[in-house]
């Protein structure tokens, strides 16, 4: 008995590593793109917010030195009520027109959604709606699909966390730094990568191992969608598989896996963590 | 011709308006030194020919050429900006020297980077790096840091931090060098030997501009002083700015400086 439910958990947690490494290798750069979308300054409309911004301030100079402000068209001069009231609206679509980062925002706003929903209800909108919507039915009939259905959203889920994680790290990086790169003439990507990116690693080692470890647990949520990791394999012996049925050993059993795993990824996450210990 | 030429330079941050009509020009191998009170602009109009910060108005020309004229924005491109900065080199207050890199590597990072533009770096790109890495050495070693190449920032003392700071900037050679408060982050017996560093530069004739609080200093090495204070430059000529002030508000604030 003892070996038939080994070898089916140890199936299972192959199953359970296979998600668990997927979703890494493809979120930690994901995560960063979606950082570098979060922090994207582009604002189209800023142009606008500029121009406002300088005839507000032509506008309060005039006010200071008690000169006369004319109305926009050029004609009429303004009392000092209503070129003060100006001004304030000026300052206000200035800042509108300036703040307006579309890609900043839709980052943000993507963000906001798939960290504020469960991962288990969004495993099962990505496997079960498509197939409602789409004339071919679902895209995820073939043999691996359940497992591609998974690493998807574990994948664009977990970058979302990491890229605020990463946006922290970046941040955390003294502007000196930036500014030290930008005396010494080298570009913004040079800046990124030979000066600020080893400093951000290094700040973001600590909550990026809270996260891997979250994740190797998180996993087991990939069963709601019939994935077959480790915790659905102890639970069918639970159900009735193999010939035995009532087993509930099996499934607590799987703890061990979890713990032994984590073990050696808390090990070797340490391990980075003293090897950046080589500088402050 | 001047090397340098900054014509009424206006800067505000919101409403406070902290550069007010600034209007200097330096001789090559002449060493200037700014003073005046904490808030009084000097570290802004640092960093405004840095191109850290954009002026409002006014200009910048470096021998001759217009790097900087709020008037045209054709010279406000930030794809140019990079290059002219290169004109300028800046030493911090606070050191800035990268924590991952050795005190060599802080060195010759930038050059390094600059290298790989050249059209030749491809097929000569050992040589090019050795010369850059032997250049780097001798700077340190200009700098009495010999010993220290092979250390990171955080096993340096600040004294050291700051005179390789200064070799960094100085490897890739500007036209000018600016000092923002060089020695305001040190403990007084770490001054030393930072200003004995900046004064064989001034012996060297180093274009230099000097934002400091250490008077003796700034008499000792000038050729040039300006007093600024409120955002204005209200005295500006020889030694004499410091040795014999002919505005009222320069002999105040030197005032507090006698002992």
């Amino acid at each position: 008995m003892f070996e038939t439910v080994i070898s089916a958990l140890n199936e299972g947690f192959v199953a359970t590593l296979k998600l668990f490494f997927i979703t890494l290798i493809g979120s930690i750069p994901l995560g960063l793109v979606i950082c570098f979308g979060s922090m994207n300054r582009w604002a189209p409309l800023g142009f606008i917010g500029h121009r406002q911004a300088s005839r507000r301030q032509r506008i309060l100079a005039a006010l200071e030195e008690g000169a006369a402000v004319s109305a926009e068209d050029g004609g009429r001069v303004l009392s000092e009520s209503e070129a003060r009231s100006l001004a304030r609206r000026l300052g206000f679509w200035a800042a509108v027109f300036t703040g307006f980062r579309p890609i900043s925002l839709l980052s943000r706003l993507v963000v906001w959604v798939i960290r504020g929903t469960p991962l288990m209800l969004q495993l099962l909108i990505i496997f079960y709606i498509p197939g409602y919507l789409l004339e071919g039915g679902s895209p995820w009939n073939f043999p691996e699909g359940r497992f591609v259905a998974a690493a998807i959203m574990f994948i664009f889920n977990y970058a979302c966390y990491f890229s605020e994680i990463y946006r922290g790290g970046i941040q955390g990086v003294p502007v000196g730094q930036q500014e030290a790169g930008e005396v010494l003439g080298m570009t913004k990507g040079q800046i990124f990568r030979h000066v600020t990116l080893l400093q951000m690693i290094k700040r973001i080692v600590p909550p990026m191992a809270n996260e891997v470890i979250t994740l190797v647990k998180d996993t087991s949520l990939a069963r709601i969608i019939s994935y077959q990791e480790v915790i659905w394999a102890g639970y069918a012996f639970l159900k009735g598989s193999h010939n035995y049925s009532g087993l509930l050993w099996p499934l607590f059993f799987t703890g061990i896996y979890y713990l032994v795993f984590n073990g050696v990824v808390t090990f070797l996450l340490g391990r980075l963590e003293r090897k950046l210990e080589f500088f402050r | 011709m001047s090397i340098l030429e900054v014509r009424n330079l206006e800067k505000h941050f919101n409403k406070t308006k902290v550069l007010n009509d600034i209007s200097l020009s330096l001789e090559q191998g002449q060493a200037l030194s700014m003073i005046g009170s904490s808030g009084s602009g000097k570290t802004t109009l640092l960093r405004c020919l840095n191109f850290l910060e954009t002026p409002d108005s006014g200009s910048i020309a470096v021998k001759g050429e217009v790097l900087f004229d709020a008037a045209d924005p054709a010279t406000r491109r930030e794809a140019d900006v990079r290059r002219k900065r290169l004109h300028f080199g800046l030493v911090f207050q606070s050191f800035n020297l990268f924590p991952q890199y050795t005190a060599l590597q802080n060195v010759t990072l930038a050059p390094e980077l600059l290298a790989r533009e050249r059209p030749d770096y491809k097929e000569r790109k050992r040589e090019i790096n050795a010369a850059i890495e032997a250049e780097g050495r001798e700077l340190l070693a200009s700098m009495g840091l010999s010993d220290r190449e092979g250390h990171y920032p955080h096993q340096l003392s600040g004294g050291q931090q700051q005179r390789v700071a200064i070799a960094r900037a100085l490897a890739m050679h500007p036209d000018i060098l600016c000092f923002d408060e060089p020695t305001s982050a040190l403990d007084p017996e770490l001054t030393g030997e930072v200003l004995r560093v900046i004064r064989s530069l001034a012996e060297q004739r180093t274009t230099m501009i000097i934002v400091t609080h250490e008077m003796d200093f700034a008499l000792e090495v000038s050729d040039r002083v300006v007093f600024m204070d409120g955002g204005f430059i209200v005295e500006q000529g020889g030694r004499e700015v410091i040795t014999d002030p002919q505005e009222e508000r320069t002999r105040r604030f030197l005032a507090g400086y006698r002992h």
